[in-house]
């Protein structure tokens, strides 16, 4: 039988490892080459751990001069990602500078929770892409309060209670392999990727990725706003059991499997991460889709903790990423997508934000979060590859 | 009189000039109301908005826990909620309010929701319990992680082959937006309270103004006036302040009449006077040329009884001008008409004009009596005994009698009258027959004329079978009748 969830790493496919339960990361430990034998190692590691407390960061780096008051950001950001943006805050601001945690997104919930029942702790800014876990934060009152003009200025969706405010403006897209893919093949909308598995094509088997649910908040959020969104993702996940697509952990595995040729498509993965700095060569193997039918819209939450002991610097920080120049380094980065209709075709209507709200605490509710999954895992595992 | 008005007019236009007070007055009341109805405003709105917040965010509440108690199903042998998003929808209608929900089986353990280990978790865990031994729903207030929150307890049985007993719903959420309706609801309302006292106030302005007006008109005409103008003021004006000006021109009406008396006093005494006094002249002049001393005395005997009679004409004039005087101003008393009668008969008036005359006294029992002035009609009734004692025939009769509805003072003597024509000019304010004579037949009628106007009567002169009759006719009151 097919493995119902492969914990992929890369260069090598191991035998199916059952139900994960290791610390996600969506990110790949960036900021330093990725070389085969240093993941090979952290795969190991991870396969060999699964009961590791969850409290590890990935990567951390300094940005800032070093005689600069130092504050804290925990964040499920990779950093080279981040790397302009808070390199370009630290000479703005000489007298601040900038201790950066990358963490997994379950991983920084977990401290961030630890951190706010003691009261005290060294995070003085979470910025995770995990929004719902954030929401949850908020609503145990772990978070404190903050308005400026720049933070008024968000859209409604975008902020709650002037303590989480969506910095981060990502698509969600559907990625494949341009040189493998039939030109005509690629899936413009959810219905077209459906009637492409349906066909059973042999070409695609375990050939087609999406995130581990269970492994990465990123990927259960994804895929718990596709469920609200549309009557769709039952039959996504039925076509992903037939052509025994593989769930993985982790953004980076992906786009480069895809890029690789491993896999043809992978569905759901954040725009963000398909950089040409982070991936030379990317645009010319990688195709990228937004869905016509929706194309969801992730804004990564900034929340500044209760237990904060430098919040100035934290405001500062927030203000700063909400500025022209912030915004301008972001969108560099790709991190604030700016529509651009003559390239995307995408019409506005089918902008679906992930809104932060109260109603994301549904995401996060025991039961609902437990039949969610047996529900991914028994499609996965009760479907039969199509002969 | 003409001096004394200027002086008389600083005060009136004072007094006009002064709705200053008024408005002061005015004005302060309805600060006062404002004041004690913007506090009651205050809070009763308060009062009613936590009310009204409290009932529709309630409502949202409790839509939300029936929600999730809604989605809670039994499956292979536990409950299980399929959390709807439609709960948190409603929670989300109080977009900044922090969210508390809690599942819990029948013996309290939790299935899903979260997790509250401080003692505000405890108690609230205690109300819940309570909640599951009752049927409905129980609302409380307690804290969420420090902050005042409501929460509401749902209990949903189940009576299935594999599940029995009731699990409970909890939701809570913290009171912003309560608060902030029951902000805006209290300050909608003390807006609206503040603007209509505002147009209270304007508009007691202006109807003070307005109202009073007219006052000033008439300070105005007042002054404009000529001082011997005494007619009634017919300025218009509202049936409060109208009170005003009819006294005024009650009073005024009094002073003309006064004015007038006093005038007419003045005329007839010159008119009246100027005869006699020159017939007193000439014949004082010619006694003192005779010489003859039998003849000196005669005319000095004559001219005595010629200085009486004027002293009488004088006498006769001055009470005429203090009947008028006090028929206008005396106040109007119940006055038995026998005590006017015995009166005229015993203060013996008549013994000086008629020495020896008979005098007979008819008055019955029952007491007659009219709303007059005492003075004025004794005034009356001297003059119509001492005018029969003096032209008519002893024996006089003087008496007292009702007649339908008239009181009646009535003197009778028992000779014929006077001649018809004299009859008819009688009663007039003077006679210049008698005034020539320097006596006073009609100025003493004209007396007992002027007080049968004076109180609603008349004054009536007839020939009995006993000789000839003249009577005082006033009405008697009405509740004597």
């Amino acid at each position: 039988m097919i493995s119902r969830i492969a914990l992929l790493r890369r260069r090598f496919r191991p035998a199916p490892t059952g139900p994960g339960r290791a610390a996600s990361h969506e990110g790949p430990p960036a900021g330093r080459p990725r070389t085969g034998a240093r993941a090979a190692i952290l795969a190991a590691a991870l396969a060999l751990l699964p009961a590791l407390p969850l409290t590890a960061q990935e990567a951390t780096a300094r940005f800032g001069a070093a005689q600069g008051t130092p504050f804290t950001v925990y964040s499920t950001t990779d950093i080279a990602i981040l790397r302009p943006a808070l390199e370009a805050f630290t000479a703005a601001n000489p007298d601040l500078s900038i201790r950066y945690e990358q963490w997994g997104s379950n991983a920084l919930y977990a401290e961030a929770r630890k951190q706010c029942r003691d009261g005290a702790g060294p995070a003085d800014v979470l910025f995770s892409s995990a929004v719902h876990q954030m929401v949850e934060l908020v609503n145990s009152a772990c978070a404190q309060r903050y308005s400026s003009p720049r933070t008024q200025a968000l859209p409604e969706t975008r902020r709650w209670r002037d303590e989480l405010w969506g910095v981060t403006h990502e698509p969600v897209v559907t990625i494949y392999n341009r040189r493998l893919m039939p030109p005509g093949e690629a899936p413009r909308t959810r219905f077209e990727l459906l009637d492409l598995m349906r066909r059973a094509d042999p070409r695609y088997f375990g050939r087609v990725a999406t995130y581990d649910i269970e492994a990465s908040g990123l990927g259960y959020l994804l895929a718990f706003a596709d469920s609200l969104e549309a009557t769709t993702f039952g039959a996504l996940l039925e076509g992903f059991a037939r052509i025994d697509a593989v769930a993985t952990c982790c953004s980076a595995e992906i786009i480069e499997g895809v890029a690789e040729g491993r896999y043809l498509i992978a569905y759901n993965v954040l725009g963000s991460y398909l950089q040409p700095q982070s991936t030379p060569g990317l645009n010319a193997t990688v195709g990228v889709i937004l869905p016509e039918d929706y194309t969801l819209f992730l804004s990564r939450a900034y929340m500044i903790p209760r237990s904060a002991e430098k919040p100035e610097a934290a405001q500062r920080l927030l203000d700063y990423l909400l500025g022209p120049e912030g915004r301008e380094i972001l969108r560099r980065s790709g991190l604030v997508f700016e529509r651009d209709p003559d390239v995307q075709g995408l019409p506005e209507s089918s902008e679906r934000a992930v809104e932060i709200d109260p109603t994301l605490l549904i995401a996060r509710d025991r039961q609902r979060r437990a039949s969610f999954i047996a529900q991914w895992r028994s499609v996965f595992g009760d479907a039969e590859p199509a002969p | 009189m003409a001096e004394r008005r200027p002086a008389a007019s600083p005060p009136l236009r004072r007094r006009v000039r002064s709705p200053a007070s008024i408005q002061i007055r005015v004005t302060g009341s309805v600060l006062a109301l404002l004041l004690v109805g913007g506090v009651a405003v205050a809070i009763a709105s308060l009062a009613y908005g936590r009310q009204a917040a409290r009932q529709s965010y309630d409502r949202l509440l409790l839509g939300a826990a029936q929600d999730i108690a809604e989605s809670i199903t039994i499956v292979t042998g536990g409950p299980v909620t399929a959390l709807p998003l439609s709960a948190f929808e409603l929670l989300a209608q109080a977009p900044d309010d922090r969210i508390f929900y809690a599942v819990r089986d029948a013996g309290g353990a939790l299935l899903t929701g979260q997790e509250d280990v401080t003692p505000a978790g405890a108690s609230r865990e205690a109300r819940e319990a309570r909640a599951r031994d009752r049927s409905g729903p129980v609302f409380y207030d307690a804290r969420m992680q420090g902050e005042k929150a409501r929460f509401v307890t749902v209990p949903r049985r189940f009576a299935e082959r594999d599940y029995s007993g009731v699990v409970s719903v909890t939701v809570g959420q913290t009171m912003l937006a309560r608060n902030d309706m029951a902000y805006v609801l209290t300050r909608d309302a003390l807006i609206a309270a503040g603007v209509l006292g505002l147009m209270l106030m304007g508009l007691s302005v202006l109807v003070i103004r307005s109202a009073l007006r007219p006052m000033e008109r008439i300070a105005d005409e007042m002054l404009a006036r000529d001082p011997y103008d005494l007619t009634p003021i017919v300025t218009p004006l509202p049936a409060e302040l109208s009170v005003m000006t009819e006294a005024m021109n009650r009073f005024m009406g009094r002073l003309d009449r006064q004015v007038g008396a006093m005038r007419n006093l003045i005329s007839d005494t010159a008119h009246q006077l100027r005869t006699p006094v020159a017939a007193l002249r000439a014949q004082a002049e010619l006694a003192l040329e005779e010489e003859d001393v039998a003849k000196r005395q005669q005319m000095v005997a004559r001219l005595a009884a010629r200085t009486r009679s004027l002293g009488e004409l004088l006498d006769q004039m001055l009470s005429r001008a203090l009947v008028i005087h006090r028929t206008d101003s005396a106040p109007r008393l119940a006055i038995d008409l026998r005590d006017v009668a015995l009166e005229a008969v015993e203060s013996g008036d008549h013994q000086l004009l008629a020495p020896g005359a008979e005098l007979e006294l008819l008055i019955g029992e029952e007491e007659v009596c009219v709303l007059a002035d005492e003075m004025s009609l004794q005034e009356a009734a001297k003059n119509m005994l001492s005018n029969a004692l003096r032209h008519g025939l002893a024996p006089v009769r003087i008496g007292v009698s009702t007649e339908g509805r008239e009181a009646v003072l009535w003197v009778e003597d028992s000779g014929p009258g006077p001649e018809d024509d004299l009859m008819a000019r009688i009663g007039n304010r003077f006679e210049r027959a008698a005034a020539a004579r320097g006596q006073s037949a009609g100025l003493g009628l004209s007396i007992v004329q002027a007080v049968a106007t004076a109180f609603g009567g008349r004054l009536t002169m007839a020939r009995s079978e006993n000789g000839f009759r003249v009577a005082l006719r006033l009405p008697l009151p009405e509740e004597t009748q």
